[in-house]
């Protein structure tokens, strides 16, 4: 497995370079437990100071220092991407896995549902459950309501797999051996679908954070526990760009987009070493 | 008369290079044989034995990385002969389809999903047919009409057919330009019995009428007895036999010719079938000396040391084989 | 040998009934009402999440808004009156609840969403059908544009591999695809309106114009919409280019390829007619597939740009506490994204015949 990864790191650039960005971005996000400051706390150093010094990136119109802000921020935004990563892959694994095995009305009927998630326009939902829970919405919430609704894509890919599994011969064996389709599922088919499940994971984390940022430069979320989204959205409230405070909003944005480009190309990268054709097409072999 | 192909000292290799590790497969190996005109000429050999690999080498539809690293590949329809390989495009574009086409194995998938028949026609064909629209049309239906072929087949999708009908279908399509040499890849391989001797007989039929020359590739012994003037046994990328069909069926003198003619079944015959012991070489590391000798009831020590040439033991008949040649032929 | 042909091919052909002719072919409504049976799966489940959501909390969010609405000040007893009971009927706290629930899709049913809070009293159902079009046509305009040239310049990269321009263009795409929508449109402002100030960033035409089918108004219209229509684009893609890109290389090793290539069909024909021409179907599922998506990075555009359609509106009414504007256009948007989904499903078969068959 650690041969794998050297492997990867020497041939893949972009397996490369995802992992130094996501190494970055984590090790700002673990920085964040020795923040002098409370997270929550305003006004505890002069506001709109540029970078320097003393302060790495200067504070914002709060009075915050915007360094261990940012450290505060992606760790929150990284620990929401996971929950709704952990989740929705629960529910993606049920459904794609029993889907595949079943087959015929089972995966119908499951496929149904399926692609209603896949249809739904998930902003106005997110919104509208904003809008009707309000002061009562934390981010834990959030991260559950959108973890039921964002597993629906990845089922499918899962049971392109567990089809594919299912026609193999040792599933006849585990069938005669009077296994239970939970236990043939979990057991014999689950281990086919970890590559899997790993690559989905980044896509899917980009995803949660991606709308969770969203929601919160709007505004529609709870605004006092620090995240990237959040920072932006105070920036706007304190119109940093038109008062040329713009190292409020830089510097989230870079954090995010290096965020958002690891995790996508460590996820094309796990992608491509998956599919044995375009491995092959790396090496030079093939087409 | 002169030989329609002729491939010289063929040498075709699979080169890799991963984690700076090169392989090179040795897929086709110093192969030497010619066909003549009107002649249907069989190669035989099991899977993995190079003959797929042999005959893209000879159609020139090989792709890195698989490359020809010798010999020569030479064609003569009739205006003198031509190197293969040192064509220019354009010229190995004209002679393509209208002097040598191509019928590929497994008909399922060899025509374009989302196109009626009709396109696969305008595009093969149509560029190699001179004549008005009308006169071209009328050909292409008079041709399907002489395979027994409708011609409401031009308006189907190649998933509304039949496995038999597209590998119909595709016969008239590489036939329709009256080519002077076909290959044919396994064509009947993925057909049931019946269908394939329909299949067989439309190849007989039209090879005569158009008095092409043809390259049969298959691994079924029988269809080769059925259908075939002249056979070629290819084993490990090497041609290790080659004759008139009758005479290779009649007296083989390969130990591998001998065991793959045993395999048929004969009705009455209750005897049990021996496997030969061992598995086809691998490639990319094959035996010294000659390829069939660790599996081969024959071997002599020489066979270990010496790759044994070609050598024609009666007329028209070839085999490599030290302990054939020392054998006295039966007349 | 020929003369017992005839003989021994009959039984072969007998056995063939269709020899010559089709079979297949008349699938093609069971396809339909499979699509069919989806959009209303979609649209039942939708509309069910978004009822349960307004009672999600033992807060009556009626009375929210009543409050909020009566702290602007300054309206009448009877407006607040009626809007209760408005309110009440579509999705309110009053009567038993199996009663509610019918009211509601009753409601829906007709897209009767009462009158807005925001805007009273105009009818929810007319703001957001000043509103939808704006969202529609930016949609169809740099939906076409993104997909047609992401799946053109992704089909080239795949097919001339060692081409440096469309490398270059790939990995262009790549950098901007994982970036959020919200994101992409913000740095545009930034870049455009306060850098280089050369295209307005807000509202759908110059304010001080009349609408009109003039060259004037439409050029107004084409410059207050390029910069959302290219937000969008560069946001969508990154993700049909990697995607048509990656179809296409496979593509090209299929039989159907090789064989078109042995019988020297030209390479620009194999190009179009037998590599695009296949690589172009799965993407028209993909499409069905990302019309959520897309809708969602659309109305979050707009909301950056001003740009006066839906999510422009949708952002408004939160703020404004308006709840029917909310549940109207979460409805409507519902709806809407389903029907786009069906349209697309309904069409596929003109590009892949297989489907046809069933």
């Amino acid at each position: 497995m650690l041969r794998i990864v050297r492997d990867l790191l020497r041939t893949n650039w972009e397996f490369a370079a995802g992992t130094l960005l996501l190494l970055g971005v984590l090790v700002l996000a673990l920085l964040s437990f020795l923040s002098p400051y409370s997270p929550i706390d305003v006004y505890v150093v002069p506001p709109d100071m540029p970078p320097s010094g003393e302060y790495l990136l200067g504070t914002t119109s709060r009075g915050q220092d915007l360094f261990w802000q940012l450290t505060a921020a992606l760790r929150n935004t990284l620990l929401f991407g996971i929950v709704v990563a952990a989740v929705s892959r629960v529910i993606a694994l049920l459904v794609g896995l029993f889907a595949g095995y079943l087959g015929g009305g089972g995966d119908r009927l499951l496929m149904l549902f399926n692609d209603t998630f896949i249809v739904l326009p998930i902003f106005p939902i997110l919104v509208l459950f904003y809008f009707v829970m309000r002061d009562q919405m934390s981010t834990f919430m959030l991260a559950l309501v959108m973890a039921c609704l964002g597993w629906a894509y990845d089922a499918r890919l899962i049971r392109a797999v567990a089809m594919s599994v299912k026609a193999r011969e040792f599933t006849t064996h585990s069938v005669f051996a009077g296994m239970t389709p939970t236990e043939i599922v979990l057991r014999e088919h689950l281990p086919y679908v970890v590559p899997l499940l790993f690559s989905t994971t980044m896509n899917n984390i980009n995803w949660s954070i991606g709308l969770e940022v969203t929601l919160a430069v709007l505004g529609f979320t709870d605004v006092n526990t620090p995240s990237i989204g959040g920072l932006i959205y105070w920036a706007n409230q304190h119109t940093a760009l038109v008062s040329g405070i713009w190292w409020w909003l830089a510097f989230p944005v870079v954090a995010l987009v290096a965020l958002f480009v690891g995790l996508f190309l460590l996820a094309i990268s796990m992608n491509e070493y998956i599919d044995p054709r375009s491995r092959l097409a790396r090496l030079g072999g093939g087409t | 008369m002169s030989a329609v192909l002729s491939a010289q000292g063929l040498r075709a290799y699979y080169r890799v290079q991963a984690f700076g590790v090169t392989r090179e497969v040795r897929a086709v190996d110093d192969v030497t044989l010619a066909v003549g005109q009107n002649e249907i000429y069989g190669i035989a050999g099991e899977s993995s034995s190079g003959k797929s690999s042999l005959i893209k080498t000879l159609a020139r539809a090989i792709r890195p990385p698989l490359e020809v690293v010798g010999g020569s590949v030479t064609y003569d329809f009739g205006d003198g002969p031509q190197d293969l390989y040192a064509m220019a495009p354009d010229r190995l574009a004209a002679i393509r389809w209208r002097n040598l086409s191509y019928i590929m194995q497994g008909s399922m998938s060899v025509l374009n999903p989302v196109r009626r028949i009709r396109r696969a026609f305008a595009d093969f064909a149509r560029p190699h047919m001179e004549g008005s629209r009308a006169e071209y049309e009328e050909r292409v239906e008079a041709h399907l009409a002489h395979l027994q072929l409708s011609p409401s087949v031009l308006d189907a999708f190649p998933h509304e057919l039949s496995g038999g009908m597209r590998q119909r279908v595709t016969i008239a399509l590489a036939t329709v330009c009256r080519p002077r040499f076909i290959i044919a890849d396994e064509p009947t391989t993925a057909l049931d019995v019946i269908v394939q001797k329909d299949v067989l007989a439309m190849l007989r039929r039209i090879q005569q009428e158009m008095a092409s020359s043809m390259l049969f590739v298959t691994h079924d012994m029988a269809v080769h007895a059925h259908l075939t003037d002249r056979l070629g046994i290819i084993y490990a990328g090497r041609l290790v036999e080659e004759g008139a069909t009758r005479d290779v069926f009649r007296t083989p003198l390969h130990p591998y010719t001998s065991h793959l003619i045993a395999s048929l079944p004969r009705i009455g015959d209750v005897a049990p079938k021996q496997g030969l012991p061992g598995r086809p070489p691998n490639l990319a590391d094959p035996p010294p000396g000659c390829r069939f000798h660790p599996r081969c009831p024959l071997a002599i020590p020489v066979c270990r040391e010496q790759s044994p040439p070609l050598e024609a033991l009666a007329p028209g008949h070839r085999v490599a084989c030290p302990v054939a040649s020392r054998m006295p032929q039966a007349a | 040998m020929s003369a017992s042909l005839p003989t021994e091919q009959a039984p072969a052909l007998a056995a063939e009934p269709e020899a010559g002719a089709r079979r297949g072919g008349g699938s093609y409504g069971a396809y339909l009402g499979k699509r069919l049976l989806q959009f209303v799966a979609v649209v039942f489940i939708g509309i069910n999440i978004t009822y349960a959501i307004t009672h999600a909390t033992p807060i009556d969010p009626v009375e929210q808004t009543i409050s909020a609405a009566t702290s602007f000040g300054s309206t009448s007893p009877e407006a607040i009156a009626t809007m209760r009971e408005a309110l009440r009927a579509l999705y309110g706290t009053g009567g038993n609840p199996v009663g509610q629930y019918f009211a509601f899709w009753r409601r829906v049913a007709v897209g009767d969403f009462g009158p807005s809070l925001s805007a009273f009293p105009t009818p929810v159902s007319v703001l957001i059908g000043r509103a939808l079009p704006w969202t529609a046509g930016l949609l169809l305009v740099s939906t076409s544009l993104s997909w047609a040239l992401g799946n053109l310049l992704g089909g080239l990269a795949g097919y001339y591999r060692r081409s440096v321009s469309l490398k270059a263009a790939g990995i262009l795409a790549m950098a901007v695809h994982p970036i959020p929508y919200y994101i992409t449109a913000f740095v545009l402002l930034i870049l455009f309106g306060y850098v280089w100030p050369v295209l307005p960033i807000s509202d759908a035409y110059d304010p001080g114009m009349v609408p009109a089918f003039t060259p004037a108004f439409l050029l107004s219209l084409a410059q207050h919409a390029a910069l959302p229509v290219l937000s969008l684009v560069l946001a969508g893609l990154g993700g049909w280019f990697m995607g048509m890109r990656s179809l296409v290389s496979n593509i090209v090793s299929e039989d159907y390829t090789l064989y078109a290539e042995l019988a020297g069909v030209k390479p620009r024909k194999i190009l179009w007619s037998y590599v695009m021409r296949n690589a172009v179907a799965p993407q028209v599922t993909g499409l069905a597939m990302s019309l959520g998506a897309i809708f969602n990075g659309a109305i979050i555009t707009e909301q950056v740009f001003g740009y006066p359609g839906v999510g422009s509106l949708l952002v408004a009414a939160v703020h404004s506490g308006d709840y029917s504007l909310v549940i109207g256009v979460t409805t409507v948007s519902i709806v809407a994204v389903s029907a786009a989904v069906l349209l697309v499903d309904v069409l596929y078969p003109l590009i892949d015949p297989r489907v046809r068959a069933g």
